[in-house]
């Protein structure tokens, strides 16, 4: 009996992704552990080890297919002693979303999905079954919701009426952004939240005048989760000077003293100690460590503090965990790490999910002060713009002082006012006095 | 644990008790039943069961005497009542004793005794002499005591020649002329039975019109059908007076134009709704809330006072003993904390009225559903164009269907006709699996069949706006 490879969910709100590559072809024996293709997610390109061993019998799925539903078959192995004929047998064909049929920006080249399951077809095999009451599919057709977004409660998970009108009236069928996690959305309106047709924007400039690019998935991620919190966020600002000399000197000795050891050698960035000021910052403002639920408030026992790697192409932002009580050099070794693998798109969906509050430091490219969207479900983010020195009257003398100006974007569902200049003020003690940071 | 305790006591042994017992059972839970009088319940000894047997009789004596129609002879054609109650009484007889068979195979312990809670949790039982059982304990009580016939004040019931269902099915001596008050399905079904021997008979109901839980429709094709058999209905009516003479009862009747008439008739079925066996329970005692002689209970039994349930007729309308089944069976689930398990729409149920011809239905009446705000698209199709239908000798007949104009979905339907009872079930289970008139139209019907009746139904829908 030959062994499907099913399309790996990787994770645990993914439904579909891309098959970027393939990289095994027919034929090829394959042992458990090895890579057999790499699957492009909302955020990442993820490798996909072999469970089974055999002989690659078939590949269903082919390179650069887009929208590949989770535990749909995109492989088929031979066990030992199977020929190629036992691939005539029944085999179910691989589900295929249907938002990626109606995407037109499909990569050159890459076989449509309706083929790769056309193809299937052909040897009369019928597509999965999606179980749903016929009044059921009725209305959610009518009323544009996807079902494959429903949980049914029917018998054995069927999705019955009331099912749909539930999910309508709440409207959690649409692609909702649950904790932590993005989801490609299934169609491009949500994409932008834009009235304005594609078509009337491209009038709009003359023709071959531009060039224009497909989003990628990273792309239209980032689109959506900011449309989201710009939509559902009662943002506020609260923007606070900090004096950076006693940091920069306490930065300077201590990296003096780094072994000559490579192995453990180190050297602190100015943004290591902003994560751990910010990070004890929260402990000390336990109550703005917090997130926004409809129906409770989470407070978090640990400050998660997610920081923003500019990458090709868009952004990431891998989460430092506890480090309320991390040194700064556990601090700097993981955000080095982290910030590498960002940048060739090799986190893993549970290194830049979660996390309670964000830092986006734009100092390095000279900008003064600037405003940051929130990261949803986080509460707060911290916009750090450039140390530079500037005049500072100081006793009745004007003086030049090293400052640092940071910018707290609140959610004013989770933050007050008063709370959020609470937690500003903490993070400067701490920026100032770099000293409380041992304690 | 003792001998007297139980994981679940169910008190009542009729079609919702022995279900409930029996799945306990299987559920692995220790399971006793206790029941006064009749495993099987009035369904199978004075209801449902013997009922049909009794109509079965009248059915073949009815073709018999058209026997010349089919081109046979039969001559001498005639019935006795005394064989046809035996038959019937044979019937209820045989299926009590597998009831017994069930609970046994199933380890349920049955008691014979009225039962009475002491506490939620602690049950006292009497024997038949009146003496005391050892009181026995159960983490879950099931009151399944079912109902009984309502009587109303004035109007005594339940001798010689005032007669209830349970009279009426051990009838003695064939009337020949009856009178019977209330036209729902316990009414209806005596009246056909006694009409179809050659009872002068009489039926008498306080709304305007018969069935008065069927479609308006369907009420109005079953009178003029009885009416036709020979059978005097009077609507929007009322009796007055009984008076019991020596052989025969004076009815005083109010009729809807106001005039009063009396009436005299060997004997009068009381058939105006029946009443829960709420009595001698110690529910008051214990907190049970009961309204209108029934016991309020929740969408899986539960009666609001922890570890006692209700289900079945004592629970409330409509009584049918296939809804205590079902009832029985989510409130076990319930209890043994089973997944899934979904209350039961009671717009899912469907009522079957044996009557000559009979009537069958589920969901809401045309009438229902404007009134719930559905837009309502109606299909119509007569057994008169129905080739099987015609071959049985049995044109006169109706399916009705009731879709909502929006999603097509089926909102109700509603026959009458020959076997009619048999085919609900086919729009009952199109219904629970929420079916839009589109799976019923592609749907294969056989040919010929009544059912296909069901199909032209649906077809007949579209492009009808009522």
């Amino acid at each position: 009996m030959p062994i499907q490879i099913l399309m790996p969910a990787l994770s645990p709100t993914m439904e579909e992704g891309k098959l970027a590559k393939w990289l095994i072809k027919e034929g090829d024996e394959i042992t458990s552990g090895k890579i057999i293709a790499e699957i492009e997610t909302d955020k990442a390109t993820m490798e996909v080890e072999a469970v089974e061993e055999g002989t690659v019998g078939r590949i269903l799925v082919a390179e650069g297919t887009e929208g590949v539903a989770v535990n749909a078959p995109i492989a088929v192995l031979l066990a030992e002693g199977e020929d190629k004929s036992a691939l005539d047998k029944p085999l179910p064909a691989p589900v295929v979303a249907s938002a990626s049929q109606s995407s037109a920006t499909r990569t050159a080249g890459a076989s449509s999905p309706s083929a790769a399951s056309s193809d299937i077809n052909a040897n009369g095999h019928a597509a999965e079954r999606m179980f749903a009451s016929p009044v059921a599919r009725r209305l959610a057709s009518e009323k544009g919701i996807d079902l494959r977004a429903i949980k049914g409660s029917g018998p054995h998970g069927r999705i019955v009426r009331s099912d749909v009108e539930e999910a309508a009236a709440s409207g959690s069928a649409k692609p909702a952004v649950s904790p932590g996690q993005a989801l490609v959305p299934s169609n491009k309106s949500a994409l932008s939240g834009v009235a304005m047709p594609d078509n009337q924007i491209i009038a709009t400039y003359e023709q071959g005048s531009f060039e224009s690019v497909p989003h990628d998935n990273m792309r239209k991620t980032i689109a959506a989760r900011l449309v989201q919190a710009k939509q559902s966020i009662p943002h506020f600002y609260l923007t606070i000077d900090c004096e950076l000399d006693a940091l920069l000197e306490a930065r300077q000795r201590l990296n003096m003293r780094s072994p000559k050891d490579e192995d453990k050698a180190y050297r602190l960035s100015v943004n290591d100690f902003i994560i751990k000021a910010m990070g004890l910052a929260l402990r000390r403002v336990p109550k703005a460590n917090a997130t926004w639920t409809e129906e409770n408030m989470l407070y978090h026992k640990h400050s998660d503090v997610a920081v923003a790697v500019a990458v090709e192409g868009g952004l990431f932002t891998p989460v430092i965990r506890n480090v309320e009580s991390k040194s700064l050099v556990e601090i700097s070794r993981q955000m080095r790490d982290l910030a590498d693998r960002a940048r060739r798109r090799r986190l893993a969906p549970h290194e830049y999910q979660g996390g309670t509050t964000a830092i986006s430091n734009l100092g390095m490219f000279g900008i003064r002060q600037f405003d940051a969207v929130i990261n949803p479900p986080q509460a707060t983010i911290l916009a750090v713009g450039q140390g530079e020195k500037r005049p500072v009257v100081k006793g009745d003398k004007i003086v030049a002082v090293t400052m640092m100006t940071v910018t707290l974007s609140c959610d004013h569902r989770v933050v007050d006012g008063a709370l959020g200049a609470q937690l500003l003020s903490a993070f400067k003690s701490h920026i100032e006095e770099p000293v409380t940071m041992l304690l | 644990m003792t001998d007297t305790a139980y994981d679940l006591v169910v008190i009542g042994a009729g079609p919702g008790g022995y279900v409930a017992a029996i799945r306990a059972a299987q559920l692995g839970m220790k399971t006793a039943v206790i029941e006064r009088e009749h495993l099987g319940g009035i369904c199978l000894n004075w209801g449902c069961i013997p009922a049909k047997a009794l109509l079965r009789s009248a059915e073949a004596f009815h073709l018999m005497r058209r026997a010349d129609e089919f081109g046979l002879t039969a001559e001498g054609v005639g019935f006795n009542l005394e064989k046809i109650v035996a038959r019937s009484r044979a019937v209820s007889k045989k299926l009590a004793g597998g009831v017994g068979y069930l609970l046994k195979k199933n380890k349920v312990t049955v008691i014979d005794g009225t039962a009475k809670l002491k506490t939620a949790g602690v049950v006292t039982v009497t024997n038949k002499d009146g003496k005391p059982l050892p009181e026995i304990s159960a983490k879950h009580i099931i009151i399944a005591t079912g109902a009984r016939a309502r009587t109303l004040p004035g109007l005594e019931a339940g001798n010689r020649l005032i007669w209830t269902y349970k009279q009426a099915l051990v009838a003695d001596t064939m009337p020949k002329s009856l009178l019977v008050v209330g036209s729902g399905a316990i009414g209806i079904e005596f009246a056909s039975f006694f009409n179809t021997l050659g009872a002068k008979t009489t039926v008498i109901e306080v709304l305007d019109r018969v069935l008065p839980t069927e479609d308006a429709e369907i009420s109005a094709l079953a009178r003029k059908a009885f009416e036709r058999q020979g059978m005097t209905i009077h609507t929007g009516a009322k009796v007055d007076a009984l008076k019991a003479g020596f052989g025969s009862v004076n009815a005083s009747l109010q009729l809807a134009d106001g005039q009063s008439e009396t009436l005299t008739v060997d004997r009068v079925i009381l058939a105006v709704g029946i009443t829960g066996n709420v009595e001698g329970l110690g529910l008051e005692e214990l907190g049970v809330k009961v309204e209108h002689g029934h016991i309020v209970t929740g969408d899986f039994g539960e009666t609001g006072v922890p570890g006692v349930y209700a289900i079945g007729d004592v629970a409330g309308a409509p009584w049918l003993a296939h809804k205590a089944s079902h009832e029985a069976i989510i409130c076990v689930e319930k209890i043994a904390g089973l997944p899934d398990i979904h209350p039961l729409d009671a717009q899912n149920i469907p009522g079957c009225t044996y009557c000559t011809p009979q009537v069958a239905s589920v969901g809401l009446s045309e009438t229902a559903a404007k009134e719930a705000g559905y837009e309502v698209r109606v299909g119509r199709f007569p057994f008169q164009a129905n080739g099987k239908a015609i071959a049985l000798g049995e044109p006169d007949g109706l399916v009705k269907t009731v879709f909502d104009a929006k999603t097509g979905a089926l909102l109700g339907a509603h026959m009458i006709g020959a076997e009619v009872t048999e085919m609900i079930q086919g729009y009952a289970i199109g219904k629970t699996l929420e079916t839009t008139e589109a799976e019923l139209m592609h749907t294969v019907f056989p040919h010929p069949t009544l059912s296909e009746a069901m199909h032209e139904a649906t077809l007949d829908h579209q492009g009808k706006q009522a």
